[in-house]
């Protein structure tokens, strides 16, 4: 077969087409969008029927998923890691519930945040699952990982967590496809009650799940993807996770590495080979690009074996990103680099695009609240974010999807009044739709602004989830008609604009503003697909 | 043959275009290559950057490790030097120079050139006065590309096919301006005495 050059994520969407997926299920993120995105675009995912459209956020696709595998078909669902805490409660229950059709969890983790709040390590909730977890390498052990995922998910009847981290996702490389496999069939579970997570069932699911335990480890041992390599030299033995493997083989360009090496793709840990690595050698240096897991549990709360080398005692950093240096030099490896770049360069800040709607948008709250204190503007996750920084330091915080209007409620009722939440829209359908239900149940003297850029921007131009449905929504909660104002963000409307908002500011309820103008990315590339379907037309 | 390449910009400057060409020409001489991409948060005008690996034997990293790039090519000059520390000692730095100055605090121009030029294997040139010159102004990336095509160890004319390739979507006029960008690179890189 034929070599293709994919990104990771390109690899794990392919491998789905090729292993008899029926739908995939995701909210974008990155560094995981690019998987969804590749099987949007796929002619053959569209002619075998794959379904590929965005759910409105990770808790909704993961439950879709669930109920594809509850089906009988293969699932997907994908996200960036913090999704996983949006989709923890259904995550952590199909645990139990267990699975029919295969079902498995893409998790795209960011350590050094390169586009991210946090760097939580995935493996975490794998564990706390206790589901099988599987972190590839490389582009074609993604691919390959897809293959082995779905038949074990089938197999063992449990969700199947894959683990991987923005390098990969975002590094291309050569990936041999294999075999394609059919869709399955429509088949309920066996057992109608599998899914009822009734206490009297639940603690049944409960030690079914327990009970596999020891045949996931025994998976793990006899996996492909865990590989115990010997070496001569046993004053150390060098565990390596994931991509943190390619690391290691570059620092010896090829050449045999003379101490004994454990590569793990798969978890729970082959406990067997750890073992061996450990008693065989003096010392262990392990090598996570993530949090230190496998290092903490090894090392354990005493610490009183033999020395463990890792990001715990500083053999590397604790946190962030690693990368073939680093791990030079937890080898001892010295490097030197005749070039420096000079002190005199200054960093380019992200910014916001030159026409951008979030800026006017900033420009006449800013002047709105020329009157208060500073410091009463909760934000979201979104663009927009980039208004904290100089020329418009517009806003006081972002910490989840959705915080912003809950976390002004909360500061209204400390006395913060008025308070002012500013969401996205497509932020405001993953999360925000519960809080402002609450801000009306509490009557609560807010002024949420709903910045409608009419897609996902920051993602990279999305379909936002209620296009066109934002003051419906609002009004359906129960937010008051005459309280839900639309604005143009346009310089032209800047004093309009103010004096809308002004007003608002002094209601003492719950208020809505909807800034709504394209965004200038995506309002560009429907104008050149316009222009070249027109084009297409004349020829 | 084995080529580490930093690739840097601002983004929106098509380095992407740049990584797709030479890997393309790269496959079609059949060696590996892997290249760590950009994407998200960091290409709204911020500084972005890019590994591209090409190598006729396997490839373990899709980093490179530091001091270890054997060219870095750059569509703007203060990023340029961005990644100094990459290149091995006797590497090639390839820029542009005319400057994407979009911060307020943007250093001296001279002070830039200065330093790019006090690297024993560099090539500075205009691209985006060279790309303007044959009419083809969106291209100063390709004429950037054109500059350092004779140190890649790739055949010209399969880095000009990967041009007709990567572009073909574009139409033939996108096609021919890119290729004439890249000639004019390649000729000014030929001639260029430091
Ligand atoms: C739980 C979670 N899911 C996904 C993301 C990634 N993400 C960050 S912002 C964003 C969407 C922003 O869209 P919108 O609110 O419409 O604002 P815009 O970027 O268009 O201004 C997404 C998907 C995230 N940070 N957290
Ligand atoms: S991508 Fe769109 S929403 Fe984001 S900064 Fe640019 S114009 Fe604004």
């Amino acid at each position: 077969m034929q070599k293709l050059l994919l990104l990771g994520d390109e690899a794990i969407a392919q491998a789905g087409i090729d292993a008899g997926m029926s739908g995939i299920y995701a909210y974008p993120g990155t560094p995981s969008t690019e998987i969804t995105e590749y099987v949007q675009s796929s002619r053959e995912a569209k002619e075998i029927g794959i379904r590929s459209n965005w759910s409105a956020n990770e808790k909704t696709a993961m439950e879709s998923a669930l109920g594809m595998s509850y089906a009988g078909k293969r699932a997907m669902v994908c996200m960036k890691h913090v999704g996983l805490n949006v989709a923890a409660d259904g995550f952590i229950n199909a645990s139990i519930t267990g699975t029919n059709g295969g079902l498995l969890v893409v998790a795209a983790d960011d350590p050094s945040m390169h586009s991210s709040q946090n760097e939580q390590d995935s493996r975490f909730y794998g564990k706390f699952s206790m589901i099988p977890i599987l972190e590839p390498n490389n582009q074609q052990e993604a691919y390959d990982m897809v293959h082995y995922g779905f038949d074990l998910s089938e197999k063992m009847k449990v969700p199947v967590l894959l683990r991987i981290t923005t390098r990969l996702a975002h590094s291309r490389s050569g990936v041999f496809p294999k075999q394609k496999k059919e869709q399955n069939g429509l088949k309920l579970p066996e057992d109608l009650r599998q899914f009822v997570l009734l206490p009297v069932i639940a603690r049944k699911q409960y030690k079914r799940l327990l009970s596999h335990q020891p045949e996931f480890v025994r998976l793990s041992e006899n996996s492909d993807f865990n590989k115990y390599f010997d070496g001569e030299d046993k004053s150390t033995g060098i565990i390596a996770c994931g991509i943190a493997y390619n690391y290691l083989l570059e620092n010896y360009e090829g050449k045999n590495i003379p101490y004994p090496v454990l590569k793990i793709g798969q978890y729970p840990s082959p406990l067997k080979d750890v073992e061996r690595i450990y008693d065989e050698c003096e010392q262990i240096l392990i090598l996570e690009d993530g949090y230190p897991i496998l290092e903490e549990l090894i090392k354990g709360l005493l610490n009183k074996g033999k020395r463990i080398r890792g990001r715990l005692d500083g053999s590397l950093p604790r946190d962030g990103e690693l990368n073939p240096n680093l791990v030079g030099k937890a080898l001892g490896r010295k490097f030197e680099s005749r070039h420096a770049a000079p002190d005199f360069l200054r960093p380019r800040p992200p910014k916001l695009c030159k026409g951008c709607s979030h800026n006017d948008s900033f420009l006449a709250l800013n002047e709105a609240l020329s009157e208060y204190s500073r410091g009463r503007v909760f934000s979201d996750i979104g663009c927009y974010t980039l208004s904290a920084l100089e020329p418009l330091e517009a806003i006081n915080s972002c910490v989840d999807m959705g915080a912003s209007i809950t976390m002004a409620i909360g500061a209204a009722e400390a006395g913060l009044v008025p308070a002012i939440a500013a969401i996205g829209d497509s932020t405001f359908t993953h999360s925000g739709i519960t809080g402002l239900l609450d801000a009306v149940n509490n009557n609560s003297p807010i002024t949420v602004l709903i910045l409608d850029n009419s897609t996902v921007g920051m993602t990279g131009g999305q379909k936002s989830s209620a296009l066109g449905r934002i003051e419906q929504i609002c009004k359906g909660i129960g937010v008051e008609e005459e309280h839900i104002k639309v604005l143009k963000p346009l310089p032209k409307q800047h004093d309009e604009n103010v004096s809308v908002i002004k007003q608002e500011l002094n209601y003492n309820g719950v208020s809505v503003i909807i800034p709504r103008r394209e965004c200038i990315q995506t309002l560009n590339k429907r104008m050149r697909a316009k222009h070249k379907a027109k084009v297409a037309d004349i020829r | 043959m084995k080529k580490d390449i930093i690739l840097a910009g601002v983004g929106g400057q098509g380095i992407l275009s740049i990584a797709a060409t030479i890997g393309t020409a790269a496959l079609d001489a059949g060696m590996h290559l892997k290249q760590a991409e950009v994407h998200g948060m960091s290409q709204r005008g911020g500084e972005v950057q890019s590994h591209l690996r090409i190598s006729e034997d396997e490839i373990a990293s899709d980093l490179i490790p530091e001091g270890k790039a054997d060219i870095i090519i750059a569509v703007e000059p203060m990023e340029s030097l961005r990644y100094l520390s990459m290149l091995t000692h006797e590497g090639w730095l390839i820029t542009n120079t005319t400057p994407f100055s979009n911060i307020p605090d943007y250093p001296d121009l001279d002070r830039i050139v200065e330093k790019i030029k006090s690297i024993q294997n560099h090539v500075a040139v205009d691209a985006d006065a060279m790309a303007k010159a044959v009419k083809a102004p969106k291209s100063a990336n390709i004429a950037v590309l054109g500059a350092s095509a004779p140190h890649l160890g790739l055949e010209i004319g399969k880095l000009e096919n990967a041009i007709r390739k990567i572009f073909a979507t574009k139409g033939e006029v996108v096609v021919q301006q890119n290729i004439d960008a890249f000639r004019a690179g390649l000729k000014a890189s030929r001639e260029y005495k430091s």
